[in-house]
C-alpha cells in the first residue's frame, strides 16, 4: 500500500522493516496500521453492505421471497455490529493512527506495539462474528445472532451459538478499542509539539480526545453487560430473569449505557474532522474552534447521561421518562453549537467544491435531519409511535450513514493525497459523491413515512400498504450499494497513480499534517516541529 | 380504518415502475399517522405535526442561510476570503446568541410543554378506567384476558402460509389478520396490563397511538379509550424471534351493547370448552382436534411434518422424547416426559409451558396427534380429564 520511499526527510535511509507479510504483521508504525485500520474497513464496509442489500432484495416486495425469518434476523443483527463495529470505528481509528501524529508533530503515537495488537485483534473478531454463518453451512450450529445488534434478554438468551460467538467477538472488539484509545489519549496528553497547547490542538485530536473517553467509560460495562448475558446463558444466573429476580430491562440499561455514547463514539471524529475541511476549501481560518471544543465535551457528558430513551416504551416510571426526554432535548443545544461554527465557517470565505467540501456539505445537511429527527424522538409520546418503527430506521441512518460514512468519505478524499502523494479522479470522486447522496435519499427518505404508517423495524414480511415504498427503498439501496465500487476504484487509482499531489495538497489549508512532504516519509517529525506563540 | 389496499403483485419489475410514476402517487400512499380514533393518539398526532412543522422550518432557516454563503461566497467568483475566528464586539455576540436562545425556547418551551402534557396524560392509566384488558405476549401470538368476565383466549395470525410463500394472490389484510379479533366497547377506557411468558414483545396499534413493551415476568400498563367502531390493525414492535413480523393485534371496536353479545357468546364458548376436558373423548376426536391443534400452535417451529428446524426447533417425528413413555405407572407426571414438556415448556428455550394458555381438551389432542402421527405410532392417548388431574 503506502510506501514512502523517496522523501526529503534525511532520516528516510533508517526506514529499514520487514517487507511482505511480516512487514504488516510486525509493524509498529502509526501510518502502517493505520493503512491496515481503513483497509479493513473498507472490506467490512462491504460485507456489511452485502449483508444489507441481501435484506433490502427479500423487502422489494411483499411475501418471503428469498430467504427465511430467521436468516433474515442474522444478516439485520450482523450488519449493523459489523458496519459499527468493523467498518465505521476501525475507519476512525485509521484516521486517528494516520493523522494524529502527523498533526500534533510526533514521530508516531504513544504505544506503538499496543498499538498492532489493537488491529491485529480486529480480523478475529470480525471472524467470529460471522464465523457461525459457515459453521452453519456444515450442519453446526443455527447460524450467527439472530437477535438485532442490541442483543436483548430474553431473546439473546434463549438464541443459539450465534450469540456466544457474538459475546466474544464482541469482548475483543472491546479490549482493541480501548487499547486503541489509552494510546490515543496517551499520544494526545504527552506527545504534542511544544507550544501546542491543549486549547491550540486540532480539533480533530479534539473530537477523538472525547470520543477515546467515552469508549475507555462506557466499553467496559458493555462488556459486563455481555459477559452477564454469557453467565445467564451458561451458569445458571439470572441477571436478566425475572424468575430467578433478575429483570430483562437491566439488560437494556447496560446494553443503551454503552450503545447512546456509541453513536457520539462514531460522530465525535467526524465532526472534529469537519471544521478542518471547511476552512480549507473555503480559505478561511475555523470559526470558534474553543466553542466547538466545548461543544464536544458538552455532547460527551450529555451523551452519558440520556440512554434510556432508547426504551421509553418499556414501561419506565413517569419521573424518569420526563427526565430522559428534557437531557436528550438538551443535546440539541451544543450540537447546535457545532451547526453554528460550521457554517460561520463558510460564511464569507472563498469556497470551491472539490469532492472532500461536496461530501462535507452533504454530511452537514443530511446529518441536520438527523439532528432534528432525533430531538422530536426525544418526546415521550410521539416516540411511543415512532419507537421500534422504520422511522427511527431512517432516523439512525441519516445519522450513521450520512453523518459517520459520509463523514469518513470526507476524510478519506481530504486525506488520500497527503497519505498516497497522489490526487485521487476528482471526475470518479464528484460522481461518487452525487449518486452516493441521492441514492442515500431514495433508500432511507421513504423509510420515515414507512415509519409513520406503523411499519415496524426488523420484520422479514410487511402488508400491503407498505409496498410502494419499500421497492423505492431497496432500489435506492441497491444504487447506494454499487455507487461504492466507484469509491473503492477510485482509492484503488490514487494509490497506484495518478498526479502527484504538493505537499500542502490543497490550496487553503494549514496544519503540521500539511508541511511533511505527500507522501510523509515512513518516520515523521523525527525533530519536533514548534508552535509559534502567535497562532 | 386501517387503509389497506388489496393490488396484484408479484411482477419484480413492479417497484420499479411504480418509482418511475411516482409523481403520480397512488391515493393509498400515506404519508403521516393513519388516522388516530383515541385522545392518546389524536394528541400525538398533533404534537407530531407542530414538531414537523418546528423542524422543517429550523431545517429551511438553517440551510438557507448555509445555500446563500454557498452561492455567495465562491473562489470563482473573485472574492477575498475573510479571517474573523469568532464573535467579536457586542453586536455579533448577539447574533451569536440569538439562534441559542431561539433553540432553548423551542426545546423546552414550544416542544417540552406540549411534550410533558402527553406523557402525563398517557401514563394516567388508572384514572376513572372501565374495564381491565390483559394482554400476554408469547412466541408468536398474544393471548388476552379480561379479569371482569373471565374470558381468556388466544389470537393468531391467520393469514395462510401460502400466501406467505407467494403461492397464492395476498388477501386485503394480508399479516394484520387474525383468528381471535379482541373486542373491546367503544368510549370506555381499558386499562391495558401488559406481560409475556417468555421474550420481550411490543403491543402496538398505530391508529391507538399506544405502544408498551410485553416484558416476562413484570407486568407493563397502558390504556386507549377507542372513540370510533372499526377494526385496528397493528403488530408487535419488539424482535421477537423467528416469527416477529408474524404477530399482528387486531382488535374490534363495537358499540357497547354489542360487547355485551359478545361477552355472552364467549362465555358460552368457555363453557362448552370447559366441558370437553370432562367427557371421555374417542381417539378419532382426539386425533382429529389435536391435528387442528399442532397446525395452530405448534407447527410455526416444529413444522407440519414433524420435523422440526434442528437444531434451535427440535424434531417431533421419532423423538425420543415423543415416543417414550406417556405417564408413570401410578398415572403420574415423568419429568422431562412429552407431557410434562408440552405442560410446562423448556426453560431457556421458546418451548412455552402449555398449560398456561392451551385447555385441558387442546392440550390432549395435540399430545394424542404428536404420538401418532409423522410415523411416530405410538398407539396410546390421554384424555382430558387426566390432563386436568395433572395440572
Amino acid at each position: 500500500m503506502n510506501t514512502a520511499t523517496h522523501t526529503l526527510d534525511p532520516h528516510a535511509g533508517h526506514a529499514h522493516h520487514p517487507t511482505g507479510l511480516m512487514r504488516w504483521l510486525t509493524t509498529t508504525n502509526h501510518k502502517d496500521i493505520g493503512t491496515m485500520y481503513l483497509t479493513f474497513s473498507l472490506l467490512m464496509f462491504f460485507l456489511g453492505g452485502a449483508m444489507i442489500l441481501a435484506v433490502r432484495a427479500e423487502l422489494f416486495q411483499p411475501g418471503l421471497q428469498l430467504m427465511k425469518p430467521e436468516f433474515f434476523n442474522q444478516l439485520i443483527g450482523v450488519h449493523a455490529l459489523v458496519m459499527i463495529f468493523a467498518a465505521l470505528m476501525p475507519a476512525a481509528t485509521g484516521f486517528a493512527n494516520w493523522m494524529i501524529p502527523l498533526m500534533i508533530g510526533a514521530p508516531d503515537m504513544a504505544l506503538p506495539r499496543l498499538n498492532n495488537w489493537g488491529f491485529w485483534l480486529l480480523p478475529p473478531a470480525a471472524l467470529l462474528l460471522t464465523m457461525p454463518f459457515i459453521l452453519a453451512l456444515f450442519g453446526i450450529g443455527d447460524g450467527a445472532v439472530a437477535t438485532g445488534w442490541t442483543l436483548y434478554a430474553p431473546l439473546s438468551v434463549q438464541g443459539g451459538i450465534g450469540v456466544d460467538f457474538a459475546i466474544f467477538s464482541i469482548h475483543i472488539l472491546g479490549i482493541s478499542s480501548i487499547m486503541g484509545s489509552i494510546n490515543i489519549i496517551a499520544t494526545l496528553l504527552n506527545m504534542r509539539a511544544p507550544g501546542m497547547t491543549l486549547m491550540k490542538m486540532p480539533l480533530f485530536c479534539w473530537g477523538w480526545l472525547v470520543t477515546a473517553v467515552l469508549l475507555i467509560i462506557t466499553l467496559p460495562v458493555l462488556a459486563g453487560g455481555v459477559t452477564m448475558l454469557l453467565t445467564d446463558r451458561h451458569f445458571g444466573t439470572h441477571f436478566f430473569d425475572a424468575a430467578g429476580g433478575g429483570d430483562p430491562i437491566l439488560f437494556q440499561h447496560l446494553f443503551w449505557f454503552f450503545g447512546h455514547p456509541e453513536v457520539y463514539i462514531l460522530l465525535l471524529p467526524v465532526w472534529g474532522l469537519m471544521p478542518h475541511v471547511l476552512s480549507t476549501f473555503t480559505r478561511k481560518p475555523i470559526y470558534g474552534h474553543t466553542a466547538q471544543v466545548y461543544g464536544f465535551i458538552a455532547i460527551g457528558v450529555l451523551g452519558l447521561i440520556v440512554w434510556a430513551h432508547h426504551f421509553m416504551t418499556a414501561g419506565l416510571p413517569v419521573p424518569a421518562l420526563l427526565y430522559f426526554m428534557y437531557s436528550t432535548m438538551a443535546i440539541s443545544l451544543p450540537l447546535a453549537v457545532l451547526f453554528f461554527c460550521w457554517i460561520a465557517t463558510m460564511w464569507r470565505g472563498a469556497m470551491s467544491f472539490e469532492t472532500p467540501m461536496l461530501f462535507a456539505i452533504g454530511f452537514i445537511v443530511l446529518f441536520g435531519i438527523a439532528g432534528l429527527t432525533g430531538l422530536v424522538l426525544a418526546d415521550v409520546a410521539a416516540d411511543a409511535q415512532y419507537h421500534h418503527s422504520y422511522f427511527v430506521v431512517a432516523h439512525f441512518h441519516y445519522a450513521l450513514f450520512a453523518g459517520g460514512i459520509m463523514g469518513v468519505m470526507t476524510g478519506v478524499y481530504y486525506w488520500l493525497p497527503k497519505w498516497t502523494g497522489h490526487m485521487y479522479s476528482e471526475r470518479l470522486g464528484k460522481l461518487h459523491f452525487w449518486l452516493t447522496v441521492v441514492s442515500f435519499n431514495f433508500t432511507f427518505m421513504p423509510q420515515f413515512f414507512l415509519g409513520l404508517a406503523g411499519m415496524p423495524r426488523r420484520i422479514p414480511d410487511y402488508a400491503l400498504q407498505f409496498t410502494e415504498f419499500n421497492a423505492i427503498s431497496t432500489v435506492g439501496a441497491f444504487v447506494l450499494g454499487l455507487s461504492q465500487l466507484l469509491f473503492a476504484w477510485n482509492i484503488w487509482r490514487c494509490v497506484k497513480g495518478g498526479d502527484k499531489a504538493t505537499d500542502q495538497v490543497w490550496e487553503g489549508t494549514s496544519g503540521l499534517e500539511w508541511e511533511l512532504s505527500s507522501p510523509p516519509p515512513y518516520h515523521s517529525w523525527d525533530t519536533q516541529p514548534v508552535i509559534k506563540s502567535s497562532n | 380504518m386501517t387503509r389497506l389496499n388489496p393490488r396484484p403483485h408479484g411482477r419484480f419489475f413492479a417497484g420499479l415502475s411504480l418509482l418511475l410514476a411516482a409523481g403520480a402517487a397512488r391515493a393509498d400512499y400515506t404519508w403521516n399517522f393513519p388516522t388516530p380514533v383515541t385522545p392518546i393518539a389524536r394528541d400525538t398526532l398533533n404534537i407530531h405535526n407542530e414538531f414537523m412543522v418546528i423542524i422543517t422550518v429550523l431545517f429551511v432557516v438553517v440551510f438557507s442561510i448555509m445555500v446563500y454563503s454557498m452561492v455567495k461566497h465562491r473562489k470563482s467568483s473573485g472574492v477575498e476570503p475573510a479571517t474573523f475566528t469568532g464573535p467579536t464586539g457586542a453586536f455579533q455576540w448577539f447574533w451569536v446568541l440569538v439562534p441559542f436562545g431561539i433553540l432553548l425556547f423551542i426545546d423546552f418551551v414550544l416542544m417540552g410543554i406540549p411534550a410533558f402534557h402527553a406523557v402525563i396524560e398517557m401514563e394516567d392509566t388508572r384514572t376513572k378506567a372501565d374495564m381491565v384488558l390483559k394482554v400476554t405476549g408469547l412466541q408468536w401470538k398474544w393471548q388476552y384476558e379480561y379479569p371482569d368476565s373471565g374470558i381468556k383466549f388466544i389470537s393468531t395470525m391467520s393469514t395462510p402460509r401460502e400466501q406467505i410463500e407467494g403461492k397464492e394472490a395476498k388477501g386485503e389484510n394480508y399479516l394484520l389478520e387474525v383468528d381471535n379479533e379482541v373486542v373491546l366497547p367503544v368510549g370506555k377506557k381499558v386499562r391495558v396490563l401488559l406481560t409475556s411468558t417468555d421474550v420481550i414483545h411490543t403491543w402496538w396499534v398505530p391508529q391507538f397511538g399506544v405502544k408498551r413493551d410485553a416484558i416476562p415476568g413484570f407486568l407493563r400498563e397502558t390504556w386507549v379509550r377507542i372513540e370510533e367502531p372499526g377494526v385496528y390493525r397493528g403488530q408487535c414492535a419488539e424482535l421477537c424471534g423467528k416469527d416477529h413480523g408474524f404477530m399482528p393485534v387486531v382488535v374490534r371496536a363495537v358499540p357497547e351493547a354489542e360487547y355485551a353479545a359478545w361477552v355472552d357468546k364467549k362465555k358460552t364458548e368457555m363453557a362448552a370448552a370447559a366441558a370437553g376436558s370432562d367427557r371421555a373423548w374417542t381417539k378419532d376426536e382426539l386425533m382429529a382436534a389435536g391435528k387442528a391443534g399442532y397446525e395452530k400452535n405448534c407447527a410455526a417451529c416444529h413444522q407440519a411434518e414433524g420435523q422440526g428446524i434442528p437444531p434451535a426447533f427440535p424434531a417431533l417425528a421419532g423423538s425420543k422424547i415423543v415416543t417414550g413413555p406417556l405417564l408413570s405407572p401410578e398415572g403420574k407426571l415423568i419429568p422431562d416426559s412429552h407431557v410434562d414438556r408440552v405442560l410446562n415448556g423448556k426453560t431457556g428455550t421458546a418451548m412455552q409451558a402449555f398449560k398456561a394458555t392451551l385447555s385441558d381438551a387442546d392440550l390432549a389432542a395435540i399430545i394424542t396427534y404428536e404420538r401418532n402421527a409423522f410415523g411416530n405410532n405410538k398407539g396410546d392417548m390421554i384424555q382430558p380429564a387426566q390432563i386436568k388431574a395433572l395440572r
